[in-house]
């Protein structure tokens, strides 16, 4: 009937329907730090189950041993499997991970796109607050804020979260004021669409790659700020555990043959680190249907 | 539709100013112009003639800096001063845009049949997954998609800029506007996809009741197409009337010279005989010359009266007028 059959081949059997999942798969990194995260994850919420030992149960004459094949990572100053210790402390330190993550990128997210969108006072209003929480060290507040409120883990999660989302917004809001320019607003606008309507449909959908790494990136830094607080005495207390904990309980062994009571806990970040990184960087190009391999 | 009836589009005596740092820029000038139902009307001027603000102010879209007078009216009520959620309700069901930049009027994350689905969903939500679905196909298929049911599932930047054009088609239509505005819609492409696309358009005029406001640079686009031409220069209409008298019996000088500057291939030319161009350049909108817009640049023009009187439309022949002082003279 008409000639354009020929403008372009119809890509064939490909299930373009499962596109976003196709790129991902193809991410071979993203794949590996997927299922790293994911058995990391497993082992630290099922540990009453994967690990070898029971939590704190301790044998104080033995002390603090190398690792053997009875205790796969040696055992702590009070004689506690170390293995079953980190998995135990993971679960608080994923948990405060993965919840501050997200709740500040969608913080972020949102007020970035109210900043990015509204424009005019509104944005401005925002970006000022934004600058505001951006130009206190984050450590002070954390530390004064602990100090007051408590150190509840979800009380550590609400503060992290209070200071991740400013740098966020900041990126989105960014993205926003490009994206708002673009013809396809102005399509949206003209086809009747509502501001709400654009702004889910056709924005939110174009800075799902940023938020993919927003969140991972806040995996990371989040898991590394409750560390150092607990470092610094001002995060979780024993008796509960978090790998910062741990890794500032072992801070003393630095340089002595104990040295692997602090390379283990900080180990346990560093994979965690890496392999939610990586699936940052494949969700972000999985969400880009641009992105060819 | 009886005599009676308000034509669909009636725009009059609109004008648009904006300011700006260097004064106050006259982006339109009193332009009047009518689209009838059913109807395929052309906008034709060149770049910077004010064409796409008329459609801009058609549509409510141009910004609040600009200073609106005069009145457009479609079906009879006033589109001027009307409110954003007012105007929401006509756009996209009412009146519906085609855009020039097919690449960038689609977001290029959503895969086509989705955005498509999208324009319906805006207006009508009742329709089941399936039934979008199926109108989704059937809109693809009317604007000549090949293969609609596999394309629909496709991301932009795998069309040819063509069916990108297409879609932007199909996307217009989706509800049946009683208005189609299309803005340029074959400059982006290339000839022989123009007139695809300009099939596309024809198939619509045709098969619905929509009526079409085409605007283009090129009157080549129009002579197939339109039924009534209006034509703009420096943001004053020139010349207005049904087709055949405008290519046949043009009475502006400016639209003369337009016509002239269109290469044809059945006049002969040689080596040393060049392509017509009218003289000089389009006025800045700042400072537009006193008389009629275009006494500057017209072969007609006569001292002490083209640069001090300003030209009103008068009837030329039957539903064609032309803004011209001299037209009896050089008629």
């Amino acid at each position: 009937m008409n000639p354009t059959g020929t403008a372009a081949p119809v890509p064939g059997n490909k299930p373009s329907g499962r596109g976003f999942l196709r790129r991902f798969r193809r991410h071979r990194f993203a794949m590996a730090g997927l299922a790293i995260v994911l058995v990391l994850a497993f082992c630290c919420y099922f540990a009453n189950i994967v690990a070898p030992f029971a939590q704190n149960d301790q044998h104080l004459l033995l002390g603090a041993t190398p690792p053997s094949w009875r205790h796969l990572l040696g055992t702590d100053q009070l004689g506690r499997d170390y293995l079953t210790e980190i998995l135990y402390a993971g679960r608080l330190s994923l948990t405060i991970g993965l919840s501050v993550a997200v709740l500040s990128t969608v913080v972020g997210t949102v007020l970035g796109v109210i900043a990015g969108y509204a424009g005019r006072w509104i944005g401005e209003v925002v970006m000022r607050i934004t600058d505001l929480f951006l130009v206190v060290p984050p450590l002070a507040v954390l530390a004064v804020a602990l100090q007051g409120l408590g150190r509840s883990y979800l009380i550590i999660v609400l503060v992290l979260a209070g200071i991740g989302w400013t740098v966020i917004a900041r990126v989105v809001r960014g993205e926003v004021l490009a994206l708002r320019e673009r013809a396809y607003v102005d399509a949206a606008l003209v086809l009747g669409a509502s501001h709400l309507r654009i702004v889910l449909r056709h924005l939110l959908p174009n800075l799902a790659g940023v938020a993919a790494v927003s969140v991972s990136v806040n995996v990371a830094t989040s898991i590394i700020l409750e560390s150092t607080l607990s470092f610094l005495g001002f995060g979780v207390r024993p008796p509960q555990s978090s790998w910062g904990n741990m890794l500032s309980q072992a801070s003393g062994y630095v340089g002595t043959p104990q040295g692997y009571l602090l390379y283990f806990p900080g180990l346990a970040i560093l994979i965690t680190v890496l392999a939610v990184s990586f699936v940052g960087d494949g969700l972000r190009d999985a969400f880009d249907p641009r992105r060819k391999q | 539709m009886t005599a009676q009836n308000p034509p669909l589009l009636m725009v009059e005596d609109l004008s648009i100013a904006f300011g700006t740092e260097e004064g106050t820029a006259r982006a339109v000038e009193q332009v009047s112009l009518r689209v009838e139902s059913g109807q395929v009307v052309g906008l034709v001027g060149e770049s910077g003639s004010g064409k796409s603000v008329v459609s801009a102010a058609i549509l409510g879209l141009l910004p609040n800096t600009a200073r609106v007078t005069g009145s457009v009216r479609f079906q009879g009520t006033e589109l001027l001063g009307r409110t954003e959620s007012q105007l929401r309700e006509l756009r996209g069901n009412e009146i519906a845009v085609v855009f020039q930049d097919a690449l960038s009027a689609l977001n290029p994350v959503l895969k086509v049949g989705d955005q498509l689905a999208e324009a319906i969903r805006v207006h009508d939500r009742s329709l089941t997954k399936k039934q979008l679905h199926e109108r989704v196909v059937e809109l693809l298929d009317l604007v000549g998609i090949s293969a609609p049911e596999q394309r629909a599932g496709l991301y932009p930047h795998e069309f040819s800029g063509g069916m990108r054009q297409r879609v932007l088609i199909a996307m217009g239509i989706a509800n049946e506007p009683r208005l189609l505005i299309a803005d340029e819609p074959t400059t982006a492409l290339d000839v022989t996809v123009q007139a695809q696309i300009l099939e596309v358009l024809e198939r619509i005029r045709d098969r619905t009741s929509t009526s079409i406001l085409l605007i283009t640079h090129d009157l080549g686009v129009l002579a197939g197409l339109a039924d009534r031409v209006v034509v703009m220069y420096a943001g004053s209409k020139v010349e207005d009337g049904p087709v055949e008298p405008i290519f046949y019996r043009t009475a502006h000088p400016y639209t003369r010279g337009l016509l002239a500057s269109l290469p044809r291939v059945d006049r002969r030319t040689d080596r040393t005989s060049r392509l017509y161009r009218i003289p000089g350049q389009l006025p800045n909108p700042h400072s537009r010359p006193e008389g009629c817009v275009f006494h500057p640049r017209c072969p007609h023009a006569q001292a002490a009266r083209c640069d001090r009187e300003r030209p009103q439309p008068s009837v030329v022949g039957d539903g064609h007028v032309a803004a011209c002082l001299r037209i009896e003279e050089i008629g």
